[in-house]
C-alpha cells in the first residue's frame, strides 16, 4: 500500500540546488556543451538513443550531460521526453541492404563480397591508456585520412544471401503484417518475433549481453558465428498520406548483425542453418551482436529445439527484465519513504516474537 | 488534395486539443451534460463538434470508419492532412464517424474483449440537435437522473447490458457535444 | 535489391527527390542558401515537432519490426501564388522544417529552375562529396584476411 507523504520541500529544493552545483564540478573547469558530448562521447550517445528508443542525438547529448553521465538516468529523460511528442506516423521499414557502410565485417566468411572493412573499431587495438589523450590541449594531429579507393559510396549485399542460393541456411519469410508496438499495447506473452526483437532493441545493454553470454557458456547453447556484421547510415522514408506517396525524412546511423547458427535439422527440416538478427540505433555492435543471440535463443520453440530450461530460452524472464527503465523505477523506489508499510511489518514481528517468547516462557514452566 | 483540406485545423494545437480534450472527458465523465467545442472549421457535413473531436482524439494509430454518410472526399482529405488516420472497415475501428441510420447496425463495431475492454470502438453520432431531451439516462457519473437528446432508446439500453465490454458514443450537433459511455442506464423519457 | 519505394512507381519522382535532399541538409546549410526574396506564405500546419516510430525488418528482409522512434519535424504552408509546401525533416529543426516547406513550395511555381542552381544543386554536390569521403575512408580500411595452413594439416 502507498501512503502519500508530505513535507521537506526545503530540503529537497536544497538538494537539487546541490545537485546542480556537483554536476557543473569545479568552477575553474571549463563547462561540457552539449555539441562536445554529441561528438566525443557518441558512444554514450548512442547508447542513451537505443535505451531510450528515440533517435535524436543533441537529445541524447543534452540528457547525458544533465544526468551527469549516469546513462539510465539519462535514458529515463529520454524516454519521458518521448512521451511528449505526438506521433506523425510510422517509418517504410528501412533498407539495411542499402545501407552506405562503414564497418562490415563477416566472421565466416573471409572473402566476402563487397569485402571486410574493419571502419572505426577498437578491434586489434591494444587496450593500453593512451596518456597523449591526458594532455591538456594537446595539439590535434590532423593526420592525413588514408586513402582508399572508392568511387562510390559502398552498397553491399548481405552476405546471408550467398548462404541463401544453396539452400545451406532458413530463408526470411517476408511479410508486410503491421508490427506490433509495446509502447502503445501492453506487451503480450507469448510474443511475436517482431515484438521480441523491439524489446531486445531497447533493452538494456548489460543486460543483453549478460543473457547473450549466458547462451554461449552453455545456458542455451546455439552456436552462433556472427555471419554479418555492418555499420552505417540508411535512409528513413516516411509515406505523407496528404501526398501520397513516401519521402525521406532524414537518415540514421544502424548497427545490425547477423548470425548464422548451428540447426541439425527435424523430422521435416533438412540440416540448415538458421539466424538471429539484430539491429540497433547508432555504433552500438555489442548491443547488436548481443541482441541477435538473443533473438535466436528465443526462437527454440519454432524451430523445434529443446527447452533447456535455460534463462535465455524464457521468453517471460528475457523480455519482462530487459527494460533497463521498468527495473530501475521498480528498483529505486524502494528507497522512497515506505513508513507505513513498514510500520505494519514491524507490528508482526513484535507480535510474533511476543507469541514465540509467551510460548517458550509456557514451556520452562512446565 | 485541395487546399481547402489543409486549411480549418487549430491553429494552436496543443492548447486548443487540450481544451477539447478536456471537454470531451468532461461530456463522457457527466453523461447528458452538453459542453461547446470550438477551434475547427471541418469542410460540411462534418459539424464544427465533430471535426474538433476528431482532430482531438483520432491519429495515425487510431483507425477510422466513416459511415456513408461521412464519406466523402472532402472529409477524407481534411481528416488524412490532419490526422492521418487509416480509414478502415466498421470491425477493424478504434472510432466511428457518421449519423445514426448510417451508423446502424451496431454489432459491426469491436465492444472490446474481457482482457482489454478498452479495444471497444467509440461512435461519433452527427445529430440534427441536442436540444430536447428524449430519453432518462442514470449511472456513475450522473447524480440522480438527467436527460440526453437520443436518436433512439432501445439500441442505447442493449449496449449498456454489454457492460463492462459496449460501445461509448459521443453525440454532436454544430458546435454542442453530449457523451454517453456504456455505464450508463437509458430508459425512454 | 529491394527498394522501399513503391517498384510500381519505379525511381522517385523529382518531387521526391528534391524533398529527400532538403530534409538531409543540414539545417544551418540550408538557411544559408534560402534566397533573400523570399515571397509570403500562409502556414497551415505547424512548423511542429512530433516522432515517427522507424521500422525495421526481420533479417533485414522480413517482417517489419518497431525499431525505435525518431524526431521529425513537419511544416506545410502555402505561397500566395497558391503553391502548397510540405516537408518532414529529421530532428527539432522549426526553421529547417519551414525552409524545406518553402523551397518544395517555390520549386512548383515559376522560379523553379532559379531555386534549383541556388539551393539544390549546392546541396547535392555536397552531399555526394561528403558521402563519398566517407566511403573512400571506409575503403581506407578494407582488409583481407588470410587463413594459416597449421602443421597439423599438412
Amino acid at each position: 500500500m502507498y501512503v502519500a507523504v508530505k513535507g521537506g520541500e526545503r530540503a529537497i529544493d536544497a538538494a537539487h540546488a546541490w545537485l546542480a552545483e556537483e554536476r557543473r564540478g569545479d568552477q575553474a573547469v571549463p563547462e561540457l556543451s552539449v555539441p562536445q558530448i554529441r561528438e566525443q562521447l557518441k558512444l554514450a550517445v548512442n547508447r542513451v538513443m537505443a535505451e531510450g528508443s528515440l533517435y535524436d542525438p543533441d537529445l541524447a547529448a543534452l540528457a547525458i550531460k544533465q544526468a551527469r553521465g549516469d546513462l539510465i538516468e539519462a535514458v529515463f529523460l529520454i524516454r519521458a521526453y518521448r512521451t511528449t511528442l505526438p506521433r506523425l506516423g510510422g517509418s517504410v521499414p528501412v533498407d539495411t541492404g542499402a545501407m552506405a557502410c562503414i564497418r562490415r565485417i563477416s566472421a565466416t566468411f573471409k572473402d566476402a563480397p563487397g569485402g571486410q572493412v574493419l571502419g572505426p573499431t577498437f578491434d586489434y587495438t591494444h587496450r593500453l591508456l593512451d596518456f597523449a589523450l591526458l594532455a591538456e590541449a594537446a595539439p590535434a594531429t590532423p593526420s592525413a585520412p588514408a586513402e582508399g579507393s572508392a568511387t562510390a559510396p559502398a552498397v553491399v549485399p548481405h552476405i546471408t544471401e550467398f548462404l541463401n542460393r544453396d539452400g545451406l541456411i532458413e530463408t526470411q519469410p517476408v511479410s508486410d503484417a503491421p508490427a506490433p508496438d509495446l509502447t502503445r499495447t501492453p506487451m503480450e506473452l507469448p510474443a511475436s518475433r517482431a515484438l521480441r526483437l523491439q524489446a531486445l532493441t531497447r533493452g538494456d545493454e548489460g543486460f543483453v549481453l549478460g543473457m547473450a553470454y549466458s547462451t554461449q557458456r552453455g545456458y542455451g547453447r546455439t552456436h552462433a558465428f556472427v555471419g554479418e556484421l555492418r555499420i552505417g547510415m540508411v535512409a528513413v522514408e516516411l509515406a505523407i498520406p496528404e501526398l501520397g506517396f513516401a519521402v525521406e525524412i532524414g537518415e540514421i546511423e544502424l548497427s545490425e548483425c547477423e548470425t548464422v547458427n548451428q540447426f541439425t535439422g527435424s523430422k521435416t527440416e533438412p540440416a540448415q542453418f538458421t539466424r538471429g538478427y539484430g539491429l540497433v540505433f547508432g555504433q552500438s555492435e555489442r548491443k547488436a551482436i548481443s541482441m541477435s543471440l538473443m533473438d535466436r535463443a528465443l526462437r527454440w520453440r519454432e524451430l523445434g529445439e529443446d527447452d533447456s530450461g535455460a534463462p535465455a530460452q524464457n521468453e517471460e524472464f528475457v523480455l519482462m527484465h530487459a527494460d533497463n527503465i521498468q527495473a530501475t523505477g521498480f528498483l529505486e523506489h524502494i528507497k522512497l519513504p515506505h513508513y507505513v508499510d513498514f510500520q505494519s511489518e514491524l507490528e508482526l514481528v513484535r507480535r510474533l516474537r511476543r507469541a514465540a517468547l509467551a510460548g517458550a516462557g509456557g514451556q520452562d514452566h512446565a | 488534395m485541395t487546399p481547402a483540406a489543409l486549411s480549418g485545423g487549430f491553429s494552436d494545437t496543443s492548447v486548443q486539443a487540450a481544451r477539447a480534450f478536456r471537454a470531451a472527458l468532461d461530456a463522457m465523465a457527466r453523461p447528458g451534460k452538453v459542453v461547446a467545442l470550438a477551434g475547427a472549421t471541418p469542410p460540411a457535413p462534418l459539424s464544427v463538434a465533430a471535426g474538433v473531436l476528431v482532430l482531438t482524439l483520432v491519429d495515425t494509430t487510431t483507425p477510422l470508419y466513416l459511415a456513408p454518410s461521412h464519406d466523402t472526399k472532402a472529409v477524407r482529405d481534411w481528416i488524412t492532412f490532419h490526422t492521418g488516420a487509416p480509414f478502415v472497415e466498421p470491425a477493424a475501428a478504434s472510432f466511428a464517424l457518421g449519423n445514426w441510420s448510417s451508423l446502424l447496425p451496431l454489432d459491426r463495431f469491436s465492444i472490446g474483449s474481457a482482457e482489454y475492454p478498452d479495444r471497444a470502438a467509440t461512435l461519433i453520432v452527427e445529430l440534427a440537435s441536442l436540444a430536447a431531451p428524449t430519453a432518462r439516462i442514470s449511472g456513475p457519473g450522473i447524480a440522480v437522473q438527467a436527460g440526453l437528446a437520443l436518436p433512439e432508446v432501445a439500441a442505447f439500453a442493449e449496449n449498456h447490458a454489454l457492460y463492462p465490454l459496449g460501445l461509448d458514443f459521443f453525440f454532436t450537433a454544430d458546435d454542442r457535444l453530449a457523451a454517453l459511455p456504456r455505464s450508463t442506464r437509458v430508459e425512454a423519457a | 535489391m529491394q527498394r522501399s519505394h513503391d517498384p510500381a512507381a519505379g525511381a522517385p519522382t523529382e518531387r521526391q527527390a528534391w524533398m529527400g535532399l532538403l530534409a538531409r541538409a543540414p539545417s544551418a546549410r540550408l538557411a544559408a542558401l534560402m534566397p533573400a526574396d523570399l515571397p509570403q506564405a500562409r502556414l497551415l500546419r505547424g512548423p511542429e515537432v512530433g516522432a515517427v516510430m522507424v521500422r525495421g525488418r526481420i533479417g533485414g528482409t522480413g517482417a517489419p519490426f518497431n525499431l525505435g522512434e525518431m524526431t521529425v519535424t513537419r511544416c506545410t504552408l502555402q505561397l500566395a501564388s497558391g503553391e502548397v509546401g510540405h516537408a518532414h525533416v529529421q530532428g527539432r529543426g522549426l526553421a529547417h522544417a519551414q525552409h524545406a516547406a518553402l523551397v518544395d513550395a517555390l520549386l512548383q511555381g515559376p522560379r523553379a529552375e532559379a531555386i534549383r542552381s541556388a539551393v539544390l544543386a549546392p546541396l547535392a554536390a555536397e552531399e555526394a562529396a561528403q558521402r563519398l569521403a566517407r566511403a573512400d575512408r571506409a575503403a581506407a580500411t578494407k582488409v583481407e584476411f588470410f587463413t594459416l595452413v597449421r602443421g597439423e594439416d599438412q
